[in-house]
């Protein structure tokens, strides 16, 4: 069993308590316009291009046994369908301006990496994180990932978009001492059209995991522009009434992964903003008030 | 202005702001001393007479305000020099004085002085010269070479602290014990009585020197006081008076004669030869809190003048400048800062309880508020230490200034267990200097130099030739492009390194003998544990304890480039040796795609990669097996450290191109530190590599973590800090300090060293300012990895 992981971050502090190592999956059933891992979109290896970096010497285009790469005016162009991501041209670009996104790794593999970090895990009550991209893609190997981590005694996390078969949910709830739920747009129109999907199924989700788990975090990215208004936080709140949340991440809209966007030759939308200062503190008293804990950022 | 009172303002405000100077005094009285009495007592006679005729006849100090007394020059700044040791010459002097960086300022009358009274007698006859006149070719070749340094070629053998004894009894007592010793020397049997008689007499000169020492500042200090119009300043006066005459004849009865008792030990020690590391009091809250605690109980004192007085003692050590040094000392060594080191928290060596007190948050108070560089501060930290101890200690630390450093009590235990000390003994042991471990007031602990294992790679790389003086420095050991394995050339390296520690110690064995006759310390003796009983002096091994330390640089450097060698040429033949021979000679100039593969596609020692950090074990089991264990000529056992103070910098200079990746002339990397920009997985995999290494047989190890403000702040960041400090030590590392400060912080402040006055790092087991350090070295702060907290 092997899934398609394209980080396995150490020293993580903000995807829940503590130290903790996070695992990146490749591959998200939405597609959030303002995604900060745009690399985590697609279930398949990626080949990220660096044009500022590039200086067209054409070591990359020589090196590859499968003539993918080519060279269109000042820039490169990879034909993935051809690209075995064999990684030659990475190693042979003398200016780093080649990254492979993905790679295979099995269970064994990723066990043995985040393990090597148990120490601190131990010691700051931190553990290992599941993102993505959405990490419930990958239900057998998660599920057999975080039984075999809750017998080695470490706190585990899921960082989801909620996008899943809710039987995947019951099978891992129980080796997952926490959820990090992301909770994107309430309107299902907007949902639809800024991430790809509806948000009934996520919003269903929530309200049958919440029933069966007693430790979720939602985790609310805000967008000015696009959901960062006061009703949108008054329908969350609405939604969450009755369910068994106790803690609210607000996770304000940074424009740090632009430069994502060019090397994989996607377009960026210009149109979002980082809220202001003061509407994220307003929205956290509106949290607070009804008795939640808030934080703003993960 | 920094300081808890309006006092330790002024105070402060005048040992910063005061230039460094040369003070002549103490050459010129003992110069004079030589003169009349050299050859008519025996030597350890001559060195204690010395020495009081130093302490009777020095010019005495008391600043405005003051409440602890005691100068080693005739006033903060004032450094003395130590003809007997290393006479300078003219041109020394001028280049201390002009110096952009660790200047020291000359007077040209003393310029004259020396050049007429202390040249012409002890030009000749120093230490320095005796050294430099009995090494070998093979010596010479590699100290010019850049392959060690000597710590011994300008200053004394020191690198011991102090204990509790100076707080249980009187130099009155330590002399009377001395004398009972003198009493049972057994002239009938014993070879060696007379010299023990000759040394236990000067041992009790030295006493005598410290009382009168004290004597005449309770003297001075009752001068002053009818003279003084300002009756509050008068009983101030008079209360000096009253504490020196009680200290240093007689043991402490109160808190503040408890701190002027160390402070004229350490003037003591400072005076009698300029030993490295000057002298520390160690575990100083341990000792002194019973007096705070007594007193406090009987109202005589309370936090607030407590404070004022641990603040004005701070400010003591800062007032005195490092000898100054000149030549490779001063490379290997390049600041004012003279490593009084003071170990706070840990456990209480007495029981073996967790040792932290009301004394412990009252030094990190004095430290954040004072911050200063010197003394350097660090904590101890054993599973017993309470978190809230740790998380202020990390609250001062993030400030950005790399103090406090963090020590490991468990592991400092375990390394002097293991190097044969008794538990009751270990107890009592801590880091001195940077980060070296020993028995405070029972050991002799002498650095003797830093070794260069990255260029030792580089002679096996030219079959034992130095490009950089054009010498064979080394022995043969064949082509490398006739290795067939990485073995074979691994092998070759372990065959040069193995010369070149022989080298290193057929010239150390002739310096401790140098000492050992010529510079005996008998006031240094008197503080030992064991000088008495053997009758031996410290610089002879008289002490309970005698360790020897090599200090092992770049072992990062060293890994990467082993590294590169057997991931790219025999593992995966990427390119030839010759291919890797030529890119090195051109410094990588045209080879812009092996550069990149070593740099960025081969495994790293930093990352808790096993390949690379397998690498590291083999060097580092190599290097150690060959130095731990040798007998010294006194009688000692040598053993390795992990540090390099500034010497990195000095020993990348003398080396071209490295095969990691590293240009010519670059620093190689620092303590255990991982290479420059070699650690990319972020500060828990660099924790995990350093702790890989067997930290319990060495003699200390150094860890610089760097973390930008921003990733560490609010009361997580605390948290995740002391998680990190506490995880190392269940990994039984060592050391760890932080340097919290960004990049474009740095830069700027070089651009502008006039708006950054105040910009305190930490370089290696020690804070400098930045404005004090030579480029490249701020060069190299500012290249040292970023870690960030995402």
């Amino acid at each position: 069993m092997k899934a398609n992981i394209f980080n396995i971050q150490k020293f993580s502090v903000h995807d829940g308590p503590g130290i903790r190592t996070t695992v990146f999956f490749k591959g998200c059933p939405l597609k959030c316009l303002w995604c900060h891992n745009p690399e985590s979109q697609n279930l398949s290896k990626e080949i990220l291009y660096d044009k500022y970096k590039c200086t067209l010497c054409g070591n990359c285009i020589r090196v590859c046994a499968n003539n993918a790469i080519e060279k269109k005016g000042n820039t490169l162009i990879t034909n993935m369908d051809k690209c075995s991501f064999k990684g030659d041209c990475i190693v042979s670009c003398i200016n780093s301006a080649r990254q492979i996104a993905g790679r295979e790794y099995t269970l064994d593999e990723v066990m043995k990496e985040v393990l090597k970090d148990r120490v601190f895990y131990k010691n700051s009550k931190g553990g290992v994180t599941l993102s993505g991209g959405e990490p419930l893609i990958y239900k057998e190997f998660i599920e057999e990932l975080l039984m075999r981590l809750k017998k080695e005694n470490i706190h585990t996390a899921v960082d989801t978009c909620g996008y899943a078969d809710f039987k995947v949910f019951e099978k891992i709830s129980k080796y997952t001492d926490l959820f990090l739920y992301d909770l994107k747009l309430t309107d299902d129109v907007k949902h639809i059209f800024y991430t790809g999907v509806s948000n009934k199924i996520i919003i269903n989700n929530l309200i049958k995991l919440s029933k069966i788990h007693n430790n979720i975090n939602l985790r609310l990215p805000l967008i000015e522009g696009i959901n960062a208004d006061e009703n949108h936080i008054l329908e969350i709140l609405k939604i969450i009434k009755n369910m068994n949340i106790k803690k609210v991440n607000l996770l304000p809209y940074h424009d740090i992964a632009r430069h994502k966007y060019e090397k994989l030759c996607r377009g960026y939308s210009k149109d979002m903003k980082k809220p202001r200062d003061e509407k994220l503190k307003k929205y956290k008293e509106m949290f607070e008030k009804e008795g939640y804990k808030v934080k703003i950022g993960g | 202005m920094r300081g808890y009172t309006e006092r330790t303002k002024k105070l402060r405000e005048i040992s910063t702001n005061t230039q460094p100077s040369i003070s002549l005094e103490r050459a010129l009285l003992e110069t004079e001393f030589y003169e009349k009495y050299y050859g008519t007592v025996e030597t350890p006679v001559l060195r204690a007479l010395n020495f009081k005729n130093l302490m009777k006849k020095r010019k005495l100090y008391i600043g405005q305000d003051e409440l602890i007394v005691g100068e080693k020059g005739e006033g903060p700044q004032a450094a003395p020099t130590f003809p007997e040791l290393c006479c300078h010459t003219v041109e020394d002097m001028t280049v201390m004085n002009d110096r952009k960086y660790i200047s020291f300022k000359v007077k040209e009358e003393d310029k004259k002085l020396q050049q007429e009274k202390i040249i012409p007698y002890w030009e000749k006859r120093s230490i320095r010269h005796k050294i430099l006149e009995s090494m070998t070719g093979e010596w010479k070749d590699c100290y010019a070479a850049g392959m060690f340094t000597e710590f011994m070629e300008q200053r004394a053998p020191g690198h011991t602290v102090a204990d509790g004894k100076i707080y249980e009894k009187g130099f009155l007592d330590f002399k009377k014990e001395i004398e009972e010793e003198i009493e049972k020397i057994d002239f009938m049997n014993d070879p060696d009585a007379y010299d023990k008689k000759a040394q236990l007499e000067g041992m009790a000169i030295s006493c005598d020197a410290i009382i009168i020492y004290g004597q005449r500042y309770a003297q001075y200090a009752r001068e002053l006081a009818s003279k003084e119009t300002n009756p509050k300043r008068k009983e101030e006066l008079l209360w000096i008076a009253n504490n020196c005459d009680v200290v240093p004849a007689h043991k402490p009865e109160t808190f503040a004669q408890a701190l002027q008792m160390y402070w004229f030990v350490h003037i003591g020690v400072t005076t009698e030869l300029n030993t490295w590391d000057s002298f520390s009091p160690g575990r100083l809250d341990q000792y002194i809190y019973p007096f705070y605690k007594k007193e406090k109980e009987e109202g005589m004192i309370d936090y607030h003048k407590a404070r004022e007085l641990l603040e004005c003692f701070w400010i003591k050590f800062n007032n005195q400048p490092a000898p100054p040094k000149v030549g490779i000392t001063l490379k290997e060594s390049g600041t004012y800062t003279d490593f009084a080191n003071i170990n706070t928290g840990g456990i209480n060596p007495y029981t073996g309880e967790d040792g932290v007190n009301e004394i412990s948050y009252m030094i990190l108070d004095v430290m954040d508020e004072l911050k200063l560089l010197q003394p350097s501060s660090n904590v101890q930290i054993s599973v017993k230490t309470p978190d809230e101890f740790l998380k202020r200690a990390v609250e001062i630390s993030r400030k950005g200034w790399g103090q406090p450093a963090f020590y490991n009590t468990e592991e400092l235990i375990q390394e002097l267990l293991n190097a044969g000390k008794t538990l009751e003994d270990a107890r009592f042991g801590g880091a001195s200097g940077c980060v070296e471990t020993g028995c405070h007031g029972r050991e002799a602990y002498v650095l003797t130099g830093y070794l260069n294992v990255p260029k030792i790679l580089e002679l096996t790389l030219n079959d034992g030739f130095d490009n950089y003086t054009g010498k064979q420095i080394g022995i043969k050991t064949g082509n490398p492009e006739d290795f067939s394995s990485y073995e074979e050339l691994f092998d070759a390296f372990v065959k040069q390194l193995n010369y070149i520690i022989k080298v290193k110690i057929r010239g150390n064995n002739v310096i401790e003998k140098i000492f050992a006759k010529h510079m005996p310390s008998t006031f240094m003796s008197v503080l030992t544990d064991g000088c008495k009983e053997s009758g031996r002096d410290y610089n002879a091994g008289g002490s309970k304890y005698n360790t020897r330390y090599i200090q092992v640089v770049g072992i990062a450097t060293i890994t990467d480039c082993l590294s590169a060698i057997k991931y790219n040429v025999y593992d995966n033949k990427r390119f030839t040796m010759g291919e890797l021979l030529e890119a090195l000679k051109s410094n990588f100039e045209g080879y812009a795609h092996i550069r990149n593969l070593v740099l960025n596609h081969t495994p790293k020692y930093g990352n808790d990669d096993d390949y690379a950090d397998d690498i590291m074990l083999d060097i580092f089991t190599a290097t150690r097996d060959i130095i731990r264990g040798r007998k010294t000529v006194c009688g000692g056992t040598y053993q390795i450290d992990m540090l390099p103070t500034t010497c990195h910098v000095y020993f990348g200079s003398v080396m071209g191109a490295s095969p990691n990746g590293r240009l010519a002339e670059k620093p190689v990397s620092d303590g255990i530190s991982p290479e420059k920009g070699a650690d990319v997985k972020g500060p828990t995999a660099v924790i995990k590599s350093c702790s890989k290494m067997d930290h319990t047989s060495t003699g200390g190890t150094l860890l610089n973590q760097k973390f930008s403000p921003s990733s560490i702040a609010g009361e997580e960041g605390i948290e995740n800090v002391s998680s990190l400090i506490r995880s190392y030590f269940e990994l039984m590392g060592h050391h760890i300090q932080f340097n919290v400060i960004d990049k474009k912080t740095l830069l700027d402040a070089q651009k502008h060293p006039e708006e950054y006055k105040d910009l305190i790092v930490r370089v290696a087991g020690y804070s400098d300012h930045f404005n004090n350090l030579e480029k490249s070295l701020q060069d190299e702060i500012i290249e040292r990895t970023e870690q960030a907290f995402n």
